[in-house]
């Protein structure tokens, strides 16, 4: 148990440290996904102080605060990753490094990995290095996940993979894919389901990048033609994919429920008043889309709530929550409300895609990318199944 | 603050709801409601109540409180609406005492609270006169005179107006209605000459009252805070109220949305149960969803009047505004998921949505505090 007195002690640390380090340019807001730092070995930067920040924050580990530092991260407790993250956010720093190494590749290698797997990637996840993609999904399966088709041979010293991936985020960015492949066919779909790690410049990985409605995605398609992935690869029990499966997918519901902000940082309300204005009753002028932001501010303040909760529980260790079930369903819906109102408040204005002056589309643009929300990392309606299912228990 | 309850609270309001159950499930309320119960609820239990305290749950120690807080009352006003328990204490406890405390003298505290706590002494808030929550638009006078007020006026909705001791009248001692300037809260006994109390027996079988006064002379201690200034503090009051009126939607929503949810499991049709068709399990799913929110929005209103936040008034609107949501919708739901049974006296889940409706229209409905919210945020 640290003591109290440690704690602020580390606080006064962070504090000083960031403010020595952090870049001026690193502490203002997201404005467009180019301000996200993905890392891998072909970066791009938005700001040279992109790669600066990322650099010193690795060096002290704390792209991955709580990972062991014997492989790079930072060895904080979770009382002192949240001191960090309070510190961070203080001075409005962004996040030095976002990809699914840290989100999602590296909990799982933590949790099954072996000792060779976790000493070979996580260090690189943690300097930014390597840059992952996953590939889960397959056409066909959509939110039927454990449907899946691409099969993996064992050939003796290595597995042949083929077989087609859909959805793979920056796939044509990555350098690696962790997949879930098919080992055997004999069991029920959820049997036989391997976690394997794949280089994409092996030979018969081919990536096709997906035009969406947005115009713009970071979706791929990714094809393997007789593609040789070594043994050593395979992580965790051959066949026992699944379980590491449903691990990642946690960690990514609660990723995705996280919210795009509006690009200029204002609130719902601020949006409103300059768009629409003020009557002489101080009321917005628009008595149909002022009851419509009321009603949001409100659930957004509710849902603010009940993630403030969901990590009390935690932190008071009462276990995640039944609360936290809803937090993927809840947030991305949210978000698609939030973004279809902000199309409204901003008129005529919101539809302009192409041309002088208007920001090459960004708002409609990611109003359209909000539709993914509640598709991707299962379905609203996958999200509604599993809560009348396992938390209130209703008959199938 | 954590949005936990600690070990402290979970007793508490493990211990409340074990007590409410037993001492005062729906069925005293039916027995109440049946028998034409004169006071409206049971005697007894309100001095069982004040044996445990509850009364003083939010009244300082130095009071004669227990000196623990609104989380705590709002924690048991919560098992309150899970079984639908008539008694004075959201109008004596959690209004009453809350206005004294509020706006009183350190005197009216002194000689006021102690006897609230206990039990001995409760409170009526006259505050509404038309059909709706519009308290700027308080009409009735107060008069100045050598030595005290004379109230003149007319007052509805007055929650357990003809049960309480004494009344905490909101009047105009100055400017007209829709003013916020102007205001003054007295304290008068409801046994004084001119005060003329009408029962009403409300949708929900409990008590509310019309109230007169008629030339009803108060002296110069019944002047509860500062003449015509009682705007601000009667806003705290008010946002103090409605947040535990929330607590109370929390619970009988959580409470009908759980019947509901056993009744899906238990009723077949078609040759299985209804709960396993889709469209009923996302229903509940939603419902589900919506209650956490819910449960989340009163917990951090709850502590922000402990925490003295100064951020209230917006919070508390937007706490009561959902509830009444949540309420509206998990109750009609209820009593659909129920069919034909939902819609009998016999079945109690139609009991809810009638206690939701008063509870939700009581110091302001939904789209009173969406509005109030919006202002309170200047759009």
């Amino acid at each position: 148990m640290v003591s109290l007195s440690d704690l602020e002690e580390f606080r006064h640390e962070v504090r000083r440290w960031l403010g020595a380090n952090c870049p001026e340019s690193m502490r203002t807001p997201v404005l467009s996904d180019a301000d996200y730092y993905l890392g891998g070995s072909n970066p791009e930067f938005s700001h040279p102080d992109q790669k600066r920040w990322a650099d010193l924050m690795a060096e002290k580990g704390w792209t991955t605060p709580t990972w062991p530092s014997e492989y790079g991260g930072g060895g904080l407790t979770r009382e002192e990753a949240a001191i960090l993250r309070d510190e961070m956010s203080a001075i409005g720093a962004r996040s030095p490094l976002n990809s699914f190494g840290i989100s999602m590749l590296g909990p799982a290698l933590l949790e099954y990995g072996n000792e060779d797997q976790k000493s070979e990637h996580l260090p690189k996840i943690v300097r930014g290095e390597i840059t992952w993609c996953q590939g889960y999904s397959e056409p066909g399966a959509g939110s039927d996940l454990a449907s899946l088709q691409t099969r993996a041979e064992d050939t003796g010293d290595h597995y042949l993979v083929n077989g087609q991936k859909v959805w793979t985020s920056f796939a044509d960015k990555a350098d690696w894919i962790f997949c879930l492949v098919r080992t055997d066919n004999s069991g029920t779909k959820h049997e036989g389901i391997s976690f394997l790690l794949v280089e994409m410049a092996s030979e018969g990985v081919s990536v096709r990048p997906i035009k969406l409605i947005s115009g713009k995605s970071s979706f791929c398609e990714t094809f393997f033609d007789n593609v040789r992935v070594p043994k050593e690869n395979l992580v965790g029990e051959e066949g026992k994919g699944w379980e590491i499966a449903k691990y990642l997918l946690t960690h990514e519901r609660e990723t995705i429920s996280g919210f795009g902000q509006d690009s200029s940082g204002r609130t719902l309300a601020e949006v409103a008043t300059e768009e629409i204005g003020l009557g002489a009753d101080g009321r917005l002028e628009d008595g149909v889309l002022r009851r419509d932001v009321a009603q949001l501010e409100v659930d957004l303040l509710a849902f603010a709530a009940t993630m403030d909760r969901v990590r009390d529980e935690a932190k008071a260790g009462q276990g995640l929550g039944a609360a936290s079930s809803i937090v993927k369903y809840c947030g991305t819906e949210l978000n698609k409300r939030r973004f279809e109102l902000m199309m409204s408040l901003h008129g005529e204005r919101a539809l302009a895609w192409e041309g002088e002056h208007c920001d090459d589309g960004e708002m409609p643009r990611a109003w359209l990318r909000t539709k993914a929300n509640s598709i991707e990392g299962g379905t609203s309606e996958i999200q509604l199944n599993i809560v009348a299912k396992r938390v209130l228990g209703l008959p199938s | 603050m954590a949005l936990v309850l600690d070990d402290d609270q979970l007793m508490l309001r493990d211990t409340a709801g074990r007590f409410l159950a037993e001492r005062a499930p729906i069925a005293q309320l039916r027995r109440l409601r049946d028998e034409h119960d004169e006071l409206g609820y049971s005697a007894q239990l309100w001095q069982e109540m004040a044996t445990m305290g509850w009364p003083g749950i939010a009244i300082p120690e130095k009071f004669g409180g227990l000196g623990m807080g609104y989380t705590e009352l709002g924690i048991v006003l919560e098992q309150v609406g899970r079984n639908l328990s008539a008694s004075p204490l959201e109008a004596s406890a959690l209004v009453g005492a809350t206005a004294v405390a509020e706006l009183g003298t350190e005197a009216q505290k002194e000689s006021l609270l102690p006897a609230v706590a206990g039990g001995e002494l409760t409170f009526a808030l006259a505050l509404q006169e038309g059909s709706r929550h519009q308290p700027r638009k308080t009409a009735m006078s107060a008069l100045k005179q050598s030595d005290g007020w004379v109230l003149q006026g007319r007052k509805v909705l007055v929650f357990d107006g003809h049960t309480a001791d004494k009344m905490i009248v909101v009047a105009r001692t100055a400017g007209r209605p829709g003013d916020e300037t102007g205001l003054s809260v007295f304290v008068v006994d409801a046994d004084t000459d001119g005060v003329l109390v009408e029962r009403v027996v409300m949708v929900d079988s409990r008590n509310s009252a019309n109230v007169s006064f008629d030339g009803v002379e108060v002296g110069p201690d019944g002047l509860l805070g500062s003449e015509g200034g009682a705007y601000a503090p009667l806003q705290r009051v008010l946002d103090i109220a409605n947040v535990g009126m929330a607590a109370e939607l929390l619970g009988l929503s959580a409470e009908a949305f759980e019947r509901t949810l056993e009744y899906l499991k238990v009723r077949e049709q078609f040759g299985v149960p209804i709960g396993s068709f889709q469209a009923l399990q996302h229903r509940a799913a939603k419902m589900y969803a919506e209650l956490e929110l819910a449960r989340s929005i009163v917990l951090t209103s709850l502590q922000a009047i402990d925490g003295a936040d100064d951020s209230l008034s917006a919070l508390a609107s937007a706490c009561k505004a959902k509830l009444c949501e949540v309420a509206t919708l998990v109750t009609a739901e209820a009593i659909q998921m129920h069919g034909g049974i939902g819609m009998t006296d016999e079945a109690d889940i139609g009991l809810f949505i009638k206690r939701a409706r008063v509870a939700q229209q009581t110091y302001g409905d939904y789209s009173y505090h969406l509005d109030r919210f919006a202002r309170l945020n200047s759009y």
